[in-house]
Protein backbone atom coordinates (compact mmCIF):
# COMPACT_ATOMS: atom_id res chain seq x y z
CA UNK A 1 0.00 0.00 0.00
CA UNK A 2 2.89 2.56 0.71
CA UNK A 3 4.65 1.93 -2.52
CA UNK A 4 1.19 2.97 -4.27
CA UNK A 5 0.92 6.23 -2.20
CA UNK A 6 2.16 8.57 -4.54
CA UNK A 7 -0.39 7.17 -7.03
CA UNK A 8 -3.34 6.83 -4.59
CA UNK A 9 -2.51 10.34 -3.41
CA UNK A 10 -2.47 11.72 -7.30
CA UNK A 11 -6.23 9.88 -8.27
CA UNK A 12 -7.37 11.57 -5.12
CA UNK A 13 -6.45 14.58 -6.53
CA UNK A 14 -8.28 13.89 -9.61
CA UNK A 15 -11.50 12.79 -7.36
CA UNK A 16 -11.04 16.47 -5.98
CA UNK A 17 -11.75 17.85 -9.79
CA UNK A 18 -14.36 15.53 -10.26
CA UNK A 19 -16.53 15.95 -7.29
CA UNK A 20 -16.03 19.70 -8.33
CA UNK A 21 -17.54 19.44 -11.88
CA UNK A 22 -20.95 17.34 -10.76
CA UNK A 23 -21.77 19.54 -7.24
CA UNK A 24 -20.75 23.13 -7.68
CA UNK A 25 -23.12 25.70 -9.29
CA UNK A 26 -20.60 28.71 -10.08
CA UNK A 27 -19.79 28.17 -13.61
CA UNK A 28 -15.88 29.86 -12.89
CA UNK A 29 -15.57 26.74 -10.23
CA UNK A 30 -16.50 24.27 -12.71
CA UNK A 31 -13.75 25.65 -15.00
CA UNK A 32 -11.20 25.99 -11.95
CA UNK A 33 -11.99 21.78 -11.35
CA UNK A 34 -11.70 20.81 -14.62
CA UNK A 35 -8.38 22.12 -14.46
CA UNK A 36 -7.27 20.25 -11.22
CA UNK A 37 -8.52 17.16 -12.78
CA UNK A 38 -5.93 18.04 -16.00
CA UNK A 39 -3.17 18.96 -13.51
CA UNK A 40 -3.61 15.49 -12.01
CA UNK A 41 -3.60 13.61 -14.85
CA UNK A 42 -0.52 15.42 -15.69
CA UNK A 43 1.09 14.32 -12.55
CA UNK A 44 -0.17 10.78 -13.24
CA UNK A 45 2.21 10.61 -16.03
CA UNK A 46 5.26 12.11 -14.92
CA UNK A 47 4.74 9.97 -12.31
CA UNK A 48 4.71 6.86 -14.32
CA UNK A 49 7.77 7.38 -16.21
CA UNK A 50 9.78 8.14 -12.48
CA UNK A 51 12.60 5.38 -11.75
CA UNK A 52 13.79 5.71 -8.64
CA UNK A 53 17.13 7.55 -8.21
CA UNK A 54 17.48 8.42 -11.81
CA UNK A 55 18.65 11.53 -13.87
CA UNK A 56 16.69 13.99 -16.09
CA UNK A 57 16.19 13.01 -19.41
CA UNK A 58 19.35 15.17 -20.84
CA UNK A 59 23.19 13.89 -22.02
CA UNK A 60 25.48 15.63 -20.00
CA UNK A 61 28.72 16.29 -21.42
CA UNK A 62 31.98 13.70 -20.02
CA UNK A 63 29.30 11.87 -17.57
CA UNK A 64 28.43 8.63 -18.27
CA UNK A 65 24.54 8.03 -17.67
CA UNK A 66 23.01 5.03 -17.57
CA UNK A 67 20.18 5.54 -15.65
CA UNK A 68 17.78 8.10 -17.37
CA UNK A 69 13.82 8.61 -16.47
CA UNK A 70 11.20 7.73 -18.76
CA UNK A 71 11.12 10.60 -21.64
CA UNK A 72 8.04 9.31 -23.74
CA UNK A 73 5.55 10.45 -20.95
CA UNK A 74 7.16 13.97 -20.55
CA UNK A 75 6.79 14.48 -24.56
CA UNK A 76 3.25 13.83 -24.41
CA UNK A 77 2.49 15.89 -20.98
CA UNK A 78 4.42 18.59 -23.22
CA UNK A 79 1.46 18.42 -25.70
CA UNK A 80 -1.21 18.09 -23.45
CA UNK A 81 0.14 20.94 -21.08
CA UNK A 82 -0.29 23.39 -23.83
CA UNK A 83 -3.42 22.02 -25.11
CA UNK A 84 -4.80 22.37 -22.01
CA UNK A 85 -4.13 25.81 -22.10
CA UNK A 86 -5.95 26.48 -25.02
CA UNK A 87 -9.27 24.89 -23.70
CA UNK A 88 -9.34 26.91 -21.13
CA UNK A 89 -8.90 30.06 -22.66
CA UNK A 90 -12.06 29.01 -25.06
CA UNK A 91 -14.00 27.97 -21.68
CA UNK A 92 -13.05 31.56 -19.74
CA UNK A 93 -13.97 32.84 -23.05
CA UNK A 94 -17.63 31.59 -23.34
CA UNK A 95 -18.25 31.95 -19.77
CA UNK A 96 -17.50 35.67 -19.79
CA UNK A 97 -20.39 35.73 -22.94
CA UNK A 98 -22.41 34.06 -20.67
CA UNK A 99 -22.29 36.16 -17.98
CA UNK A 100 -22.85 39.28 -20.22
CA UNK A 101 -26.13 37.36 -21.30
CA UNK A 102 -27.22 35.93 -18.08
CA UNK A 103 -25.63 38.48 -15.75
CA UNK A 104 -25.07 35.71 -12.90
CA UNK A 105 -22.40 32.76 -13.21
CA UNK A 106 -25.04 30.43 -11.55
CA UNK A 107 -25.75 27.27 -13.57
CA UNK A 108 -29.23 26.79 -11.80
CA UNK A 109 -30.42 30.40 -13.29
CA UNK A 110 -28.87 29.68 -17.03
CA UNK A 111 -32.42 27.94 -18.15
CA UNK A 112 -33.49 29.89 -21.48
CA UNK A 113 -31.60 28.80 -24.39
CA UNK A 114 -33.59 30.91 -27.05
CA UNK A 115 -32.95 34.79 -28.02
CA UNK B 1 12.13 11.50 -1.85
CA UNK B 2 8.95 9.42 -2.15
CA UNK B 3 7.45 11.20 1.40
CA UNK B 4 8.62 14.51 -0.31
CA UNK B 5 6.59 13.52 -3.27
CA UNK B 6 4.09 12.10 -1.66
CA UNK B 7 3.61 15.36 0.77
CA UNK B 8 3.58 18.14 -1.97
CA UNK B 9 0.74 16.01 -3.42
CA UNK B 10 -1.28 16.51 -0.38
CA UNK B 11 -0.43 19.88 -0.26
CA UNK B 12 -1.93 20.14 -3.56
CA UNK B 13 -4.74 18.46 -2.58
CA UNK B 14 -5.88 20.65 0.61
CA UNK B 15 -5.14 24.06 -1.90
CA UNK B 16 -7.66 22.16 -4.46
CA UNK B 17 -10.08 21.25 -2.05
CA UNK B 18 -10.13 25.26 -0.71
CA UNK B 19 -9.95 26.36 -4.34
CA UNK B 20 -13.37 24.76 -4.58
CA UNK B 21 -14.76 25.57 -1.47
CA UNK B 22 -13.69 29.02 -0.57
CA UNK B 23 -16.71 31.89 -1.58
CA UNK B 24 -14.38 34.51 -2.90
CA UNK B 25 -13.87 34.29 -6.29
CA UNK B 26 -10.63 35.36 -6.94
CA UNK B 27 -9.30 33.95 -3.87
CA UNK B 28 -10.29 30.84 -5.76
CA UNK B 29 -8.17 31.05 -8.62
CA UNK B 30 -5.08 32.48 -6.28
CA UNK B 31 -5.57 29.24 -4.35
CA UNK B 32 -5.55 27.36 -7.90
CA UNK B 33 -2.36 29.02 -8.56
CA UNK B 34 -0.59 27.21 -5.58
CA UNK B 35 -1.85 23.71 -6.95
CA UNK B 36 0.25 24.66 -9.96
CA UNK B 37 3.34 25.92 -8.85
CA UNK B 38 3.39 22.96 -6.26
CA UNK B 39 2.82 21.04 -9.62
CA UNK B 40 5.60 22.89 -11.08
CA UNK B 41 8.13 21.68 -8.29
CA UNK B 42 6.90 17.96 -8.07
CA UNK B 43 7.87 18.36 -12.02
CA UNK B 44 11.78 19.10 -11.29
CA UNK B 45 11.91 17.01 -8.25
CA UNK B 46 10.57 14.46 -10.57
CA UNK B 47 13.18 15.11 -12.93
CA UNK B 48 11.59 16.71 -15.75
CA UNK B 49 12.97 19.75 -16.28
CA UNK B 50 11.52 20.57 -19.44
CA UNK B 51 7.69 20.01 -18.52
CA UNK B 52 8.71 21.90 -15.24
CA UNK B 53 9.21 25.23 -17.18
CA UNK B 54 6.42 24.64 -20.16
CA UNK B 55 3.95 23.97 -16.68
CA UNK B 56 4.80 27.32 -15.25
CA UNK B 57 4.52 29.46 -17.88
CA UNK B 58 1.23 28.09 -18.73
CA UNK B 59 0.09 28.56 -15.15
CA UNK B 60 1.24 32.24 -14.96
CA UNK B 61 -0.14 32.47 -18.26
CA UNK B 62 -3.53 31.07 -17.36
CA UNK B 63 -3.44 33.13 -13.91
CA UNK B 64 -3.55 36.01 -15.72
CA UNK B 65 -6.91 35.27 -17.46
CA UNK B 66 -8.29 34.06 -15.25
CA UNK B 67 -8.14 36.72 -12.39
CA UNK B 68 -8.97 39.22 -15.55
CA UNK B 69 -12.00 37.01 -15.73
CA UNK B 70 -12.97 37.04 -12.26
CA UNK B 71 -11.58 40.40 -11.39
CA UNK B 72 -14.54 42.67 -12.30
CA UNK B 73 -17.44 40.61 -10.85
CA UNK B 74 -18.18 39.95 -8.13
CA UNK B 75 -21.58 37.97 -7.97
CA UNK B 76 -19.47 35.11 -5.87
CA UNK B 77 -21.72 34.82 -3.09
CA UNK B 78 -24.08 32.11 -3.66
CA UNK B 79 -27.04 30.98 -0.79
CA UNK B 80 -25.75 27.58 0.55
CA UNK B 81 -29.22 25.93 0.57
CA UNK B 82 -29.24 22.49 0.97
CA UNK B 83 -32.30 21.19 -1.10
CA UNK B 84 -33.19 18.03 -3.20
CA UNK B 85 -31.18 18.83 -6.20
CA UNK B 86 -27.79 18.94 -4.80
CA UNK B 87 -28.09 16.26 -2.61
CA UNK B 88 -28.93 14.22 -5.82
CA UNK B 89 -25.59 15.54 -7.14
CA UNK B 90 -23.90 14.58 -3.73
CA UNK B 91 -25.12 11.31 -3.98
CA UNK B 92 -24.17 10.93 -7.84
CA UNK B 93 -21.06 12.77 -7.62
CA UNK B 94 -19.96 9.91 -4.50
CA UNK B 95 -21.23 6.90 -7.08
CA UNK B 96 -18.99 8.02 -9.96
CA UNK B 97 -16.25 8.07 -7.40
CA UNK B 98 -16.88 4.71 -6.47
CA UNK B 99 -17.03 3.65 -9.82
CA UNK B 100 -13.78 5.12 -10.80
CA UNK B 101 -12.15 3.86 -7.93
CA UNK B 102 -13.02 0.46 -8.40
CA UNK B 103 -11.53 0.94 -12.12
CA UNK B 104 -8.17 1.98 -10.35
CA UNK B 105 -8.58 -0.58 -7.66
CA UNK B 106 -8.40 -2.99 -10.77
CA UNK B 107 -5.71 -1.09 -12.39
CA UNK B 108 -3.25 -0.56 -10.06
CA UNK B 109 -2.59 -4.13 -9.21
CA UNK B 110 -1.19 -4.39 -12.54
CA UNK B 111 1.12 -1.60 -12.14
CA UNK B 112 4.60 -1.76 -10.75
CA UNK B 113 5.48 0.20 -7.43
CA UNK B 114 6.50 3.75 -7.65
CA UNK B 115 9.98 4.19 -8.79
CA UNK B 116 10.62 1.39 -10.37
CA UNK B 117 11.12 0.70 -14.34
CA UNK B 118 8.26 0.17 -16.18
CA UNK B 119 9.56 -1.95 -19.50
CA UNK B 120 9.32 0.36 -22.21
CA UNK B 121 11.17 -0.37 -25.50
CA UNK B 122 10.35 2.43 -26.83
CA UNK B 123 11.86 4.78 -24.20
CA UNK B 124 14.73 2.45 -24.46
CA UNK B 125 15.28 3.31 -27.86
CA UNK B 126 15.19 6.70 -27.53
CA UNK B 127 17.39 6.83 -25.00
CA UNK B 128 20.06 4.62 -26.93
CA UNK B 129 19.98 6.25 -30.39
CA UNK B 130 18.79 9.82 -29.89
CA UNK B 131 22.35 11.21 -30.54
CA UNK B 132 23.12 9.43 -33.23
CA UNK B 133 19.87 9.80 -35.27
CA UNK B 134 19.21 13.59 -34.25
CA UNK B 135 22.36 15.15 -32.88
CA UNK B 136 20.01 16.48 -30.02
CA UNK B 137 21.39 16.54 -26.46
CA UNK B 138 17.68 17.00 -24.87
CA UNK B 139 15.76 13.71 -25.44
CA UNK B 140 12.36 15.15 -24.53
CA UNK B 141 13.07 17.80 -27.71
CA UNK B 142 14.10 15.38 -30.06
CA UNK B 143 11.31 13.49 -29.52
CA UNK B 144 8.47 16.54 -29.55
CA UNK B 145 10.63 18.19 -32.52
CA UNK B 146 12.34 15.70 -34.64
CA UNK B 147 10.53 11.94 -34.13
CA UNK B 148 7.19 13.15 -33.23
CA UNK B 149 6.82 16.20 -35.33
CA UNK B 150 3.68 16.46 -36.70
CA UNK B 151 2.21 15.75 -33.41
CA UNK B 152 3.28 18.99 -32.24
CA UNK B 153 2.26 20.37 -35.60
CA UNK B 154 -1.24 19.45 -34.65
CA UNK B 155 -1.37 20.26 -31.17
CA UNK B 156 -0.47 23.97 -33.04
CA UNK B 157 -3.16 23.58 -35.14
CA UNK B 158 -5.30 22.87 -32.26
CA UNK B 159 -3.90 25.95 -30.11
CA UNK B 160 -4.81 27.89 -33.38
CA UNK B 161 -8.43 26.70 -33.59
CA UNK B 162 -9.23 27.20 -30.37
CA UNK B 163 -7.79 30.84 -29.75
CA UNK B 164 -9.46 31.17 -33.15
CA UNK B 165 -12.91 30.00 -31.23
CA UNK B 166 -12.15 32.68 -28.10
CA UNK B 167 -11.57 35.22 -30.49
CA UNK B 168 -14.77 35.06 -32.45
CA UNK B 169 -16.66 34.28 -29.32
CA UNK B 170 -15.73 37.72 -27.56
CA UNK B 171 -15.41 39.42 -30.59
CA UNK B 172 -18.23 43.02 -30.54
CA UNK B 173 -18.62 43.92 -34.29
CA UNK B 174 -20.90 41.05 -35.04
CA UNK B 175 -23.22 42.42 -32.50
CA UNK B 176 -23.33 45.11 -32.67
CA UNK B 177 -24.48 44.96 -35.98
CA UNK B 178 -27.22 42.81 -34.81
CA UNK B 179 -27.89 45.26 -31.92
CA UNK B 180 -29.13 47.82 -34.86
Amino acid sequence: MFKYLAYILCLTLFFVGLYGIIVKKNLFKIIISFIIMENALNLFFILLGYRKSATFPIFLKNIEQTNIVDPVPQALVLTSIVIGLSVTILMVAIALRIYEKYKTFDITEIKNLKG
Amino acid sequence: MEILISILIFIMIIAALISLEIKDLLSSVVSLAAVGLILTLLFLLLQAPDVAIVQFVVEILSLVILIRATIIRDDSVYDRKYDRKSFIYRISALFCVIIFLIFVIISLKNLPPFGTKIYNKLADYYIKNTINDTGAVDIVAAIILNYRAYDTLGEATVLFTAILGAVLVLRKIGRLRNER
